[in-house]
């Protein structure tokens, strides 16, 4: 155990806590014993306080992939296997998770946790619809092997259940045939909101689709870049992943929003021609393009950043992002560029975040008086009947959040009578009461 | 890959003997890892194969089972090229070990052990002409100190046991490694408060290992700055040292 301050990626709120490292799996009951009020840590790429309590549980211990069945692409992993290592060992035997975030330094048991979503979410859905089973081991009850078909309830609590139903031990997750590892990205230049969603539309059959927004833009009102991404079929399965290099030192003040936004405007104004631009692109660039700067998150300044997302359902699309846009600029605070997603159904987690709708992540360096913009979008995405990122928060309230989840009351019930509502908190699950 | 470059690791459930199987199992080898805890041994070993595509068997070894040792060098089919013991046993710290038994099972597993299988290992690299073992003992060897001399004292018997098999075995050609690590993060050493400018990490550890076995040398400190650290240690006299706490 050390005392450590430790914060989640959006290094909002730090916080002194008690780390505590499995070694390794045999080591598990006796921590658990010992732990009066903590929470798993993954590779801590939640942004908010989702994996902060005062006693902490790193996984990193839990290391090994445990099979693979290169018939089906079905993989037994331990929880604390990140994907880059999945797609470093898989990817060059034409095999890919089937679900990624925006980057690949998360571990299984935080994909299972916040059953994350990708660039596909609209054909593919969530990451837990490839889950067939998970290991879990609660302190009351030992290990359990959870599934839709072996203690479903526990199933659907666990995968988005942010690390409140237990430590994940074991993932067995499909993984999807890939041709390539590379992919053909299109991108589409647009001028506002309105033709950005257009395009969503027009390119719903495409499997990989992202927008990035410039909010700030007026006259029209966010432009943006559209993605689109297919798997290339004709092109090699084998290539050296990158090393991530260091952002080594924490600037005095936030670097980025003007400097993504310069970037940005470059990029587009090279593009003036607007004609779509076809690209063969490595997988991990069309993917993780952050990746290629570990602590990037350092540029955002000692004070730390804190990331909004919010998902709205597709008839409020336009009303909800203009709405924010606008709310954003008359508030004179800056943000980022804004990442923009088309959402399928949602799926039966109790938790999940997704739902049929576009989704809008945004980064605003911490200040004074950001809280009272972000309580005012709050209001916005509510009346859209809308709802928010658990792996992105680190403010909000419980009534706003209870709003979006119908489930929950189901989801504190089980915790109860698990006997995990005491032993197994976060931050973020005392204030929100999960 | 050489289907039949094998290696054992005995005791490979010790973090060293770990980092050291990723890095051969990523040089092509193939591993016996042979300890008591087969539950972890078993991930271990699933993990090799299927991260580099090695042969990667878990076997149960307990190197104070003296009577098993034949028997168990005898079931591997192929036969290792080269030996490694890693296992070992600290001991409870700073206090004398409250009774005899703590005492002789220290002696037992570092010492004893260690020559009972080794003894069996040797005749037949000696008959094979070629190979190469590999002995992880301690910089705790070089000078007995009151908190740990037990520990110490079984290491320097083990590092003697080392200098002698390998003049033993120079002529048949088999390198005979002595391994003396410095303080090293790993369970053996979670709950000790160790000096944090002087600790490692075992990854550096396996690193400097296997580049001495290619290098065929025959005493290795690591890292390197150990072999200075305890010529000094070694340089005091013994009515000083006597006297310190060290
Ligand atoms: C650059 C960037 C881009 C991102 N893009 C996306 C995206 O596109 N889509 C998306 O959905 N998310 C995205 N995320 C968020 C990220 O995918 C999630 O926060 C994910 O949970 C992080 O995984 P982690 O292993 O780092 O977990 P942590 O951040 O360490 O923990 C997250 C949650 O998982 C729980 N947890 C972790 N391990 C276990 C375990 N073994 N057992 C039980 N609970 C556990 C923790 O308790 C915590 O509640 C992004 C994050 C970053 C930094
Ligand atoms: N860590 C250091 O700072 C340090 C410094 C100098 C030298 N060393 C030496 O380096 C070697 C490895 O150290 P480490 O720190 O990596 O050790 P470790 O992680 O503590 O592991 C030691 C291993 O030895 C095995 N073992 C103990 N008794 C055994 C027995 N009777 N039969 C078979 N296996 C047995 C155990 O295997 P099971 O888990 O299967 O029981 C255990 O996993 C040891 O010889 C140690 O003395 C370590």
């Amino acid at each position: 155990m050390k005392e450590k301050e430790i914060a989640g990626w959006g290094r909002y709120p730090k916080i002194k806590a008690k780390i505590y490292e499995i070694g390794e799996r045999e080591e598990i009951p006796a921590l658990l014993k010992h732990i009066s009020q903590g929470i798993p840590w993954g590779l801590g790429r939640s942004y908010g306080d989702s994996a902060l309590a005062q006693e902490i549980i790193l996984t990193k211990g839990l290391k090994h992939f445990l099979a693979f069945d290169p018939q089906t692409g079905l993989l037994r992993a331990e929880a604390g296997v990140s994907l880059r290592e999945i797609i470093q060992v898989f990817l060059p035997q034409g095999w890919f998770p089937p679900v990624v975030p925006g980057t690949q330094f998360v571990t299984l048991g935080g994909a299972v946790a916040a059953d994350i979503h990708g660039k596909n979410h609209h054909h593919h859905g969530c990451f837990s619809e490839f889950v067939e089973e998970i290991l879990l081991f609660i302190p009351e009850n030992g290990i359990l092997r959870v599934s839709r078909q072996e203690n479903p309830e526990l199933f659907y609590a666990t995968c988005g259940g942010m690390g409140l139903t237990g430590l994940i031990l074991e993932v067995s997750l499909r993984l999807t045939r890939v041709p390539s590892a590379f992919i053909r990205q299109t991108s589409i230049f647009l001028a506002g909101l309105e033709e950005i969603l257009t395009a969503f539309e027009e390119h719903q059959q495409a499997l990989y689709t992202v927008a990035w927004v410039d909010c700030s833009s007026t006259n029209p009102l966010g432009r943006g870049i559209l993605l689109i991404g297919e798997h290339a079929q004709e092109a090699p399965l084998k290539i050296r992943l990158q090393k991530p290099r260091a952002v080594p030192f924490v600037p005095p003040v936030s670097l980025v929003n003007s400097w993504s936004i310069r970037i940005f405007n470059w990029l587009y104004t090279k593009q003036a021609s607007r004609k779509p631009r076809l690209d063969l692109v490595p997988l991990e660039k069309f993917f993780f393009p952050l990746d290629k700067w570990a602590h990037w998150h350092r540029l955002y300044g000692p004070r730390g950043f804190l990331q909004y997302q919010f998902v709205v359902p597709k008839d409020q699309g336009l009303y909800a992002l203009r709405e924010i846009a606008q709310q954003i600029k008359k508030s004179g605070l800056s943000s980022s560029l804004a990442v923009l997603k088309l959402f399928g159904p949602e799926n039966k987690n109790f938790l999940s975040f997704p739902m049929e709708g576009y989704t809008l992540a945004l980064d605003f360096p911490y200040t004074e008086g950001l809280f009272r913009l972000l309580d005012r979008l709050d209001q916005i995405i509510l009346e859209c009947g809308g709802r928010f990122y658990l792996a992105k928060d680190a403010r909000l309230k419980a009534s706003v959040f209870e709003k979006g989840y119908p489930y929950l009351e189901r989801f504190r019930k089980l915790r109860k009578s698990l006997g995990l509502d005491k032993k197994i908190q976060s931050l973020q699950s005392r204030r929100l009461a999960l | 890959m050489k289907k039949d470059k094998f290696a054992l690791i005995l005791g490979a459930n010790s973090d060293i003997a770990r980092a050291l199987a990723y890095l051969m199992a990523q040089k092509g080898w193939n591993l016996y890892l042979a300890s008591r805890r087969l539950d972890p041994l078993n991930r271990l070993a699933q993990d090799l194969h299927l991260r580099y595509g090695c042969i990667a068997q878990a076997l149960y070894f307990d190197a104070l089972d003296y009577k098993s040792h034949g028997s168990f060098y005898k079931g591997l089919q192929p036969k290792p090229e080269g030996v490694v013991v890693a296992f070992g046993y600290l001991g409870p710290l700073k206090k004398p070990p409250k009774d005899f038994a703590e005492a002789e099972k220290i002696v037992q597993i570092n010492f004893l052990g260690a020559v009972s299988i080794l003894e069996i290992v040797a005749k037949d690299l000696e008959k094979r002409k070629k190979g190469f073992i590999i002995g992880l003992s301690s910089v705790a060897g070089d000078r007995g100190r009151a908190s740990n001399y037990i520990y110490g004292s079984s290491k320097a018997a083990f590092s003697t046991y080392l200098q002698g098999l390998r003049q033993r075995l120079f002529k048949s050609g088999i390198q005979v490694l002595t391994v003396k690590p410095g303080f090293v993060v790993t369970k053996m050493t979670r709950d000790l408060d160790l000096p944090k400018h002087l600790v490692t990490q075992p990854e550096k550890v396996a690193q400097d290992i296997y580049r001495a076995l290619k290098a065929g040398k025959d005493v290795l400190y690591t890292p390197f700055y150990w072999r200075f650290i305890m010529g000094a240690i070694k340089a005091l006299p013994e009515g000083l040292f006597k006297r310190l706490k060290l």
